[in-house]
């Protein structure tokens, strides 16, 4: 293919008020804050960096062991260990700034309160082109995953959340629900500027010669290609009943996966679990997708947001 | 910390269960400390999922060598790897053993397939090194120069195995002119018993004694730590978790310090045993 033709192939997007220079991004918790993987690709390169968890107070995680592998699959239970939204303003924040991406910071808490201080704290800071409510994380004791589970809990914080603050909301919808549309749709009402889909999905493996969970935490989160059509069935029921930019998440490790959630409805997806595997993946994603749409003639990336409908 | 395609030049069993495989890998090679380690994809596909990390155990010219045993699939799969093909790896990473300058008398305590590391730090040790200073660091790495005094420096290295059949790196050891002591769990090569127990026996001998660095299993360094402390030596502890990203990103490798959880991964693989604390782990 010539460099030319693939120089009129347009891969940016806007989902509400965030513009995207190409759909892909790299999911939270998968990523820390940039610095490790910035020694390895040009982050400039990405469409955006989720950044790992940040909650109002420093959190310690959980102990260890906090990962076990699973066929095409990774069990997590790191319990959100980050160091709290002071620091990360102080430390984190300035280095992600010097990059030309999109930086999504993803918020997390166990009351409501704390997420509503968090914002109030983060809307003051320059930099940030929108907030990732983590209503889903699986991992930790309290009430966080209660959040997402519950479409009136869900509506009550991304309404607050939205009066609090200026900066755009994604809320990021966990999959460890009977119908996971209920919550979109909470969420859109409440006023979420887009949403992120899925967070992992709560699962267990324990050790037979030891007879013990193979994880502190007993269960964790499932990620990776395993849990791939379970993201991308979920997808396609979302993107039926919501009008709101969807952003896809679950196992990508290529351009044809992530080509998947995209005809499924997904305006741009996060690419996690392969980050692991191979740090490359997302600008090899990238690249992947222009190739596709080179080949089937396809100019504007938008025409194959939701192809299936 | 390069990511490449590594091409294998040699993959082969030496005792039962115990491999080495030599890759061609310039730019790890030359960036190599002792103690540091690489992460291996150990074949395309996504079942085993992750990368695996290795201690380095030889880096020499534009090559590295790993020693490792088979224990899962992961590590299987290796070594069925055939020589000629390439293997995607990232490396060298983590914090390797940390020295200052000035050393007499150095101990190293290697449990089974513990010893690979070591063996790269004894040889920069044994004469192909000198100390440099690195800013800002009150410690040292170790890096390669021929510019020094190979008889200053009195190394003891202290190998311990099952039985004398699974005694690891024993010749090239020899071949460094380092003083080496065994431990066998059935006697049958040396001092009976766990090697934790002859460090032991020799630590009340040994006088001037300004480093220990260990590595094995969790047990041992846990008992090599303490009697460590119990003879106010420093020691640096070589320390091993599952991992994910093997960068420091994903906070998946962490085990407790006195001061939190710390990274296997990035603060380590190489830590002061008292940043440790070693009833959790």
């Amino acid at each position: 293919m010539s460099s030319e033709s693939k120089k009129n192939i347009d891969l940016s997007v806007r989902l509400g008020r965030i513009t995207l220079k190409n759909p892909v991004l790299v999911a939270s918790g998968t990523f820390g804050y940039g610095e490790e993987y910035a020694e390895l690709i040009n982050l400039n390169e990405l469409g955006g960096i989720m950044v790992k968890a940040v909650t109002l107070e420093p959190r310690e995680g959980n102990p260890p062991p906090r990962l076990a592998e699973t066929p095409a699959g990774l069990l997590n239970a790191i319990g959100l260990e980050n160091p709290g939204v002071e620091v990360f303003l102080k430390e984190k924040l300035p280095f992600l700034r010097g990059f030309q991406t999109a930086i999504i910071v993803n918020i997390a808490g166990e009351k409501e309160e704390e997420y509503l201080r968090l914002a109030e704290r983060l809307n003051q800071a320059k930099g940030i082109s929108a907030l990732e409510v983590n209503i889903s994380c699986p991992n930790i004791k309290e009430k966080g995953l209660i959040f997402g589970t519950d479409p009136e809990q869900t509506f009550s914080l991304v309404k607050k959340l939205g009066e609090i603050t200026d900066i755009p909301l994604i809320v990021k919808l966990t999959p460890n629900v009977t119908d996971i549309t209920k919550i979109a749709q909470a969420s859109q009402e409440a006023g979420a500027e887009a949403l992120s889909l899925i967070n992992t999905v709560l699962g267990m493996s324990i050790d037979v010669e030891t007879r013990k969970p193979k994880l502190w935490n007993i269960t964790g989160g499932l990620s990776g290609p395993a849990i791939r059509p379970i993201a991308v069935r979920m997808m396609w029921q979302t993107s039926q009943k919501v009008n709101l930019p969807l952003i896809g998440m679950g196992g990508i490790t290529d351009a044809e996966d992530a080509l998947e959630f995209i005809l499924a409805g997904a305006s741009a997806v996060a690419i996690g679990t392969a980050n692991f595997i191979d740090p490359k993946t997302a600008l090899e994603v990238i690249e992947g997708i222009k190739q596709y749409m080179q080949v089937k003639g396809i100019k504007n990336f938008k025409d194959l947001i939701g192809w299936l409908k | 910390m390069p990511q490449i395609k590594a091409k294998i030049i040699l993959n082969k069993k030496i005792i039962p269960e115990h491999y080495k495989i030599c890759l061609d890998a310039p730019k790890i090679a030359g960036e190599a400390k002792p103690g540091q380690f690489v992460h291996i994809r150990v074949r395309e596909g996504y079942d085993p999922l992750l990368r695996r990390p290795f201690s380095i155990h030889k880096s020499q010219g534009e090559k590295i060598e790993i020693l490792y045993k088979v224990v899962g699939k992961g590590t299987q799969l290796l070594s069925r790897k055939k020589i000629g093909k390439k293997i995607d790896i990232l490396g060298p990473l983590g914090q390797g053993f940390k020295v200052n300058p000035g050393l007499e008398k150095v101990i190293l305590v290697a449990g089974g397939i513990g010893v690979a590391p070591l063996y790269f730090l004894a040889e920069r040790l044994a004469g192909y090194t000198h100390w440099k200073v690195e800013k800002g660091s009150k410690r040292q790495s170790i890096i390669n120069d021929s510019s020094i005094n190979k008889n200053q420096l009195d190394i003891l290295v202290l190998l311990g195995a099952e039985t004398k059949k699974k005694i690891l790196c024993l010749e090239d050891f020899k071949n460094l002119n380092v003083k080496i002591e065994i431990a066998t769990e059935d006697g049958s090569e040396g001092f009976k018993g766990l090697v934790s127990d002859l460090f032991f026996q020799l630590l009340s001998k040994e006088s001037q004694v300004n480093l220990v660095c260990a590595c094995g299993p969790a047990l041992m360094l846990e008992r090599i730590a303490e009697l460590s402390f119990r003879y106010k030596i420093p020691c640096q502890v070589s320390l091993e978790q599952r991992m994910g990203c093997g960068i420091g990103a994903c906070l998946g490798c962490t085990i407790k310090g006195q001061t939190g959880y710390l990274r296997v991964c990035r603060d380590g693989p190489v830590f002061e045993a008292d940043e440790i604390q070693w009833n959790e782990i």
